[in-house]
């Protein structure tokens, strides 16, 4: 296992939450209203993106660009040393328009530009025609664990000191079309639901959602550190509660910590009552006296959904401060330096991330 | 200490073979896999050749004992069927008793299944069979080849178009030399789909003849299906083993293009920081390398963009090379393993493959392809490219031991 010691030195997420104007956790929660599934607050993009050429790019490609950008910005570094991405669906709206053009034109005089912006890997190698950077460039894209396999191959990156830079980051977009097969596969709840009421939720499904969240990791610190990544381990296959738990103990183990020493830890609980024990198995046993948060809630339920906790936890660790609508029960603690992010996809792929105070 | 990564088992699947005797076979008799579609529903079939693998989605279920091929993508049994053979080769008998991961790769996952799905979906969202849709994305395949194999450890899937089974070898090598992995089973698949066939026809670069890569009539590719996969294991698990060893994964290197979405720079600047960094982390000099495995399209881009590169990294006297692509088609994310266990194949049976189709120089270029077998020649060390969509090049190097 890699425990490389990582710096986060900028972060940036576009999420259905005000994350991406303040480049910080907003102060309130924005509740879904109408509407199906949670959809990101898209910024005005021609901050970083010449208009001209975003009128061709699809909503994923503008929302991985712009928050790619939004993160070298904050971070003060321009060329980094590698470009490593992770999307669960790729683009996929890019994929839609192209393959329902194919079918209505019986494959006759087809545009295109839908075709080309379809693969996996037009976030990625946009950012790097943008940014003309000829660096290590890869895209992920392996269901629930696409964010972590690039977040594993980025350490991978930094323990063989191939690189001291690294621009790491995660793209979904949902389409009326995904969110119409993934409810009849029953991924969602039935009917209007608020995503204010997921905690200890009775009913089968979660809510839907998107985002894109960036990160700008460095081998040193800067005046800009938020947090240190310090590991993370997937596991894919299916687990119960037990299986969940003894991975939990045995990944801080490895990581030199103890149970008491996690001052948050942050859950995928996305309430659907079919998954959820697994992250309730262990607020109410091993992590029963440690302050414990949630955050689907917030981006809903998506392949790379886990992205969004690490900028939560990355933020949370630069702020001091747990935001209250993320709580799941009253703990207090006083300074947070450990910050343990379990997610789980389906129970289908798991993963643990560990966060620590930069001055640790 | 840095481990040395050993490639202990190979298997692949393309229009010129279902397995590696035949594959050789093919490529012993100079038979290219190109011809008009059996299985892939499309209104050119008749009209634009491709490399389409010689068996039903009904007989990739047989010969893989399932009971029944129905839920899986055409993608998922062309994976199974590589990662099978190259498993069975290395001779696993108990796949966990050493750490073991599985990296595959896709361009366009489970489309295969996906447009089936779309055509009724589209005009009612309630219709469509689930489960032709349920595949699609790109990890379904590896999902169903770590299930099979029953691999629960370190599992992902790569997507950089044309690269990804690349990226997924150098991954995997990357795994084992930091001593992440003992075993990693690295590879990649593509079927054909009418989504590709007719995304690469909008974009005018499908040749209706059968591709002619580095020639100077070339007028583009011919898109292939398959998958290769190979067993990549450290050398402190084989120290302990008396087993075959074909070759030493020596050197990667992966660059970006930065140049454009689709097309390639002139000089082929990606192509050669790949094979540049191929080169240094092999800690290899250019003559060094006994044969290079193109990736060579046959588009008036890429060949161009390529030869231009070799000619920069290797000078006018450039080793033999050629592109595989006239024999296999264009398999697009699984290009990169299956042209890997070529390049295996190459060291293993002391071969050069011929660029098959090519006569008429390039203008632009000094250099020129093999277009014969060359058999009885000593392959020491073998650059294999591949450059995808978005400029992402990925050069991989193989070496005897």
């Amino acid at each position: 296992m890699l425990t490389t010691e990582v710096y986060i030195n900028g972060a940036a997420c576009i999420s259905p939450q005000k994350t991406i104007e303040n480049i910080g956790i907003p102060a309130e929660v924005t509740e879904l209203n109408d509407a199906l599934y949670l959809k990101c607050i898209e910024p005005v993009y021609k901050k970083y993106i010449d208009p001209m050429v975003s009128r061709r790019m699809s909503r994923i490609v503008k929302m991985g660009i712009y928050t790619a950008k939004s993160c070298l910005e904050n971070s003060g570094i321009e060329d980094p040393d590698a470009i490593i991405t992770g999307t669960g669906l790729g683009c996929i709206e890019d994929t839609e328009k192209f393959l329902s053009s194919i079918i209505l034109n019986e494959e006759k005089l087809l545009n295109p530009t839908p075709f080309i912006q379809s693969t996996h890997n037009t976030i990625t190698s946009q950012i790097s025609l943008a940014l003309k950077c000829h660096a290590y460039n890869i895209t992920y894209a392996h269901r629930g664990l696409s964010f972590e396999s690039a977040l594993f191959d980025s350490l991978l990156m930094m323990n063989e000191k191939s690189a001291e830079t690294i621009l790491l980051g995660s793209a979904d977009e949902i389409t009326p079309n995904t969110f119409a097969i993934t409810k009849r596969l029953g991924h969602w709840k039935a009917g209007n639901v608020s995503n204010l009421e997921l905690l200890n939720s009775s009913t089968k499904g979660s809510i839907a959602g998107e985002g894109s969240s960036f990160f700008l990791l460095s081998n040193k610190p800067a005046s800009s550190t938020f947090a240190k990544i310090s590991s993370v381990e997937t596991y894919s296959n299916l687990q119960d509660a037990e299986t969940v738990k003894k991975n939990a103990i045995s990944f801080l183990q490895n990581n030199n910590i103890g149970i008491k020493d996690v001052d948050l830890v942050l859950l995928g609980i996305n309430g659907d009552c079919r998954f959820d024990d697994l992250y309730y198995g262990l607020t109410k046993t091993i992590f029963s006296e440690n302050a414990c948060a949630y955050f689907k809630h917030l981006c809903g339920e998506f392949h790379t959904a886990s992205s969004f906790a690490m900028w939560m936890a990355a933020n949370i660790i630069k702020q001091q401060a747990v935001p209250d609508f993320i709580k799941i029960n009253n703990v207090q603690v006083k300074k947070i330096k450990n910050i343990l992010i379990y997610n789980h996809y389906r129970n289908l792929s798991h993963s643990f991330i560990l966060l620590k105070h930069a001055e640790l | 200490m840095h481990q040395k990564v050993f490639v202990t088992g190979i298997g692949l699947i393309s229009a010129i073979g279902n397995n590696v005797r035949e594959t050789l076979e093919s490529v012993y008799l100079e038979r290219s896999g190109l011809g008009y579609s059996e299985y892939l529903s499309t209104i050119f079939k008749n009209e634009i050749p491709v490399a389409e693998v010689k068996l039903s989605n009904e007989k990739l279920g047989e010969e893989l004992g399932l009971h029944s091929s129905q839920a899986y993508t055409r993608t998922a049994l062309l994976g199974l069927i590589a990662a099978k053979e190259a498993i069975l080769n290395a001779q696993l008998e108990n796949i966990s008793d050493a750490r073991t991961g599985l990296v595959s790769a896709s361009s366009v996952g489970g489309m295969d299944r996906s447009e089936l799905f779309y055509k009724e979906f589209l005009h009612d969202n309630n219709k469509g069979r689930l489960r032709n849709i349920i595949g699609h994305d790109c990890g379904d395949s590896t999902a169903k080849i770590a299930e099979y194999f029953c691999i629960n450890g370190f599992v992902t899937t790569i997507s950089t178009a044309c690269s990804s089974a690349a990226n997924s070898i150098m991954l995997g090598a990357r795994l084992i030399k930091n001593n992440i992995l003992d075993r990693v089973i690295v590879g990649g698949v593509d079927a054909l789909t009418t989504f590709t066939l007719n995304g690469f026809n909008s974009l005018m670069i499908l040749d209706r003849q059968p591709c002619r890569p580095f020639d100077e009539t070339r007028s583009g590719l011919n898109l292939g299906e398959g998958a290769g996969f190979l067993v990549l294991e450290s050398e402190r698990i084989l120290e302990k083993k008396d087993k075959k060893i074909y070759c030493e994964v020596k050197g990667y290197g992966n660059a970006c293009d930065a140049f454009h979405q689709t097309a390639s720079s002139p000089e082929g600047d990606g192509a050669k920081l790949a094979m540049l960094k191929a080169l240094e982390t092999a800690r290899l000099s250019p003559a060094d390398i006994s044969y290079i495995n193109a990736h060579g399209t046959g588009t008036p881009n890429n060949d161009l963009s390529e030869g231009k590169a070799i000619e920069n990294v290797f000078g006018s006297s450039a080793p033999f090379f050629s592109s595989t692509k006239s024999f296999t088609g264009h398999t697009l994310g699984a290009s990169g393993a299956i042209e890997a266990v070529l390049s295996v194949l190459a060291i293993e049976h002391n071969l050069i493959f011929p660029n098959l189709n090519f006569s008429k120089q390039m203008n632009e270029l000094k250099i020129a392809p093999v277009n014969r077998l060359m058999k009885n020649i000593e392959v020491k060390n073998v650059l294999s490219n591949s450059f995808g969509f978005g400029g992402n090049n990925t050069s991989l190097i193989f070496s005897k031991c």
